[in-house]
């Protein structure tokens, strides 16, 4: 796939091939992301880092690929600090930045914002979160670092446990995975599984994924534990974030059970849901994880503005 | 024809001149009610509404409706299109069908329903259309363009 000028706004655009294709180019950015190597092959591009809706991963590594690749970055990081507070609409902001830079990253409370911002920017769009709806690209660096733990993504037996209703990391996640024959099991409190429509659309690519409520019925099967914050802010009432809040913990003796080489993966920030003591074992990966987010959002940045490495 | 219809459509006297709407989706003729815009007063004659009545297509049930001296606007009849896949509109004048027609869903419906996510950027004041893909005819099932959520209680957003 082409991906020069190409908007980035959802795993759903994207087919195995330019899956694959963005995380071969990630590989090659490695030793860049690290500082091992330098080479601006985005020199004298710049970058609007959008960011409506509070981030520091995202936004941290969406700075950093570009400086990394010598493109400059203009940004936002408040709402109450634009326009849209007095009452500017989205489409018009996005106008207006289309015009100051060459490609836009936006993150917004609202779903479907990127695919609004897409068809009002002339240069390309990168969805960096939009509500609880798409994250592509946080997919491709989970995939990224499955594929560099793993070896491969295919039929690989992934559990991914807690928020699944309101985690948007998840849906994108998991559409992705069906792509490469993964098994899937959600582990959930049953008012936070999966929803019906993403459990339907995965169904019907011949996915067919496991509920359960109990971590102790899959860790001994999973090659990947994809672990996700309960977030108190997605819950309209905070009784319910109160019913489901701590409800699993990852610890040592929870691994006990757990393949050597199980990986656990979290999109981060954690509050209490691994603890600290999972973070010196071979199987905790979610540092690694935020790092991939560097090559990843490198090798985007260079395909849909042009840049080669 | 069965006994059946027989006695159903004698329930609904046949009209000089307007529109049948039939083979509703059983159930949902309080629904193509409102889209005609029955609450708001703007029909100026006589409505009979059959509810529940044995379809001649297959053994299922069907609504029907007959509005006397009105005939329905194309956008009208997408919306009716959206809530009942399988309705047919008959215009009728001087008690002879002048024109007959299956309402029809595009690939893509544009203008005709808001998207039921409150949290979709199409419901925050934007100058954007709310449009959705279909995904499925019968029963209808439409993907919000913008935010990726099915809609839901079509009849219940419609614009």
């Amino acid at each position: 796939m082409d991906f020069y000028d190409r908007d980035i706004v959802s795993i759903r655009d994207l087919d195995r091939d330019s899956i694959e294709q963005i995380l071969d180019m990630s590989e090659k950015m490695v030793p860049y992301a690290r500082g091992e190597k330098v080479k601006r092959a985005l020199d004298g591009r710049l970058l609007g880092n959008l960011f409506f809706e509070p981030s520091t991963r995202t936004k941290l590594s969406f700075e950093s690929a570009a400086y990394r690749l010598g493109c400059d970055v203009i940004d936002v990081s408040e709402m109450s600090m634009t326009s849209m507070s007095k009452g500017e609409t989205l489409a018009d902001t996005i106008r207006m930045v289309d015009a100051y830079c060459d490609a836009i990253v936006l993150r917004h409370p609202h779903e479907g914002a990127a695919r609004l911002a897409a068809k009002f920017s002339e240069n390309p769009v990168i969805n960096a979160g939009d509500g609880a709806g798409s994250h592509p690209t946080q997919t491709l660096l989970d995939l990224f670092t499955m594929r560099r733990s793993k070896g491969s993504l295919d039929g690989l037996n992934v559990a991914l446990v807690g928020d699944l209703k309101y985690g948007r990391t998840v849906h994108s996640l998991v559409e992705a995975l069906t792509l490469f024959g993964a098994n899937l099991t959600f582990v959930a409190p049953e008012s936070l599984q999966m929803p019906s429509d993403i459990f339907s659309h995965i169904a019907s690519r011949g996915c067919s994924p496991v509920k359960t409520a109990a971590l102790e019925d899959v860790i001994d099967k999973a090659d990947v534990l994809y672990v996700t914050r309960i977030q108190r802010e997605r819950f309209p009432d905070p009784a319910e974030y109160q019913k489901v809040a701590g409800t699993y913990r990852i610890s040592n003796a929870v691994l006990r059970e757990a393949k050597s080489d199980m990986i656990i993966m979290h999109p981060l920030p954690r509050v209490d849901e691994i603890l600290p003591e999972v973070d010196g074992t071979a199987h905790a990966k979610y540092f690694e994880q935020a790092f991939n987010g560097v090559p990843v959002r490198m090798a985007i940045l260079c395909a849909v503005l042009g840049g080669e490495v | 024809m069965t006994d059946a219809v027989k006695i159903a459509e004698t329930k609904i006297p046949p009209i000089r001149n307007g529109t049948v709407i039939d083979h509703i989706a059983n159930g949902q003729s309080l629904n193509v009610l409102k889209i005609l815009g029955v609450n708001e007063g703007n029909i100026d004659s006589v409505i009979s509404i059959g509810m529940h009545v044995r379809s001649s297509k297959g053994s299922g049930w069907k609504d029907i409706i007959k509005i006397e001296d009105r005939e329905l606007d194309p956008k009208e009849v997408d919306k009716i299109g959206l809530i009942a896949p399988d309705a047919t509109i008959a215009i009728i004048r001087d008690y002879y069908i002048a024109e007959k027609f299956k309402v029809h869903m595009d690939d893509s419906v544009l203008g005709l329903a808001r998207c039921s996510n409150p949290n979709c950027i199409t419901n925050r004041g934007e100058p954007v259309t709310p449009e959705f893909r279909v995904e499925s005819r019968a029963p209808p099932r439409l993907r919000c363009v913008y935010c990726d959520r099915t809609l839901a209680n079509v009849s219940d957003n419609l614009l």
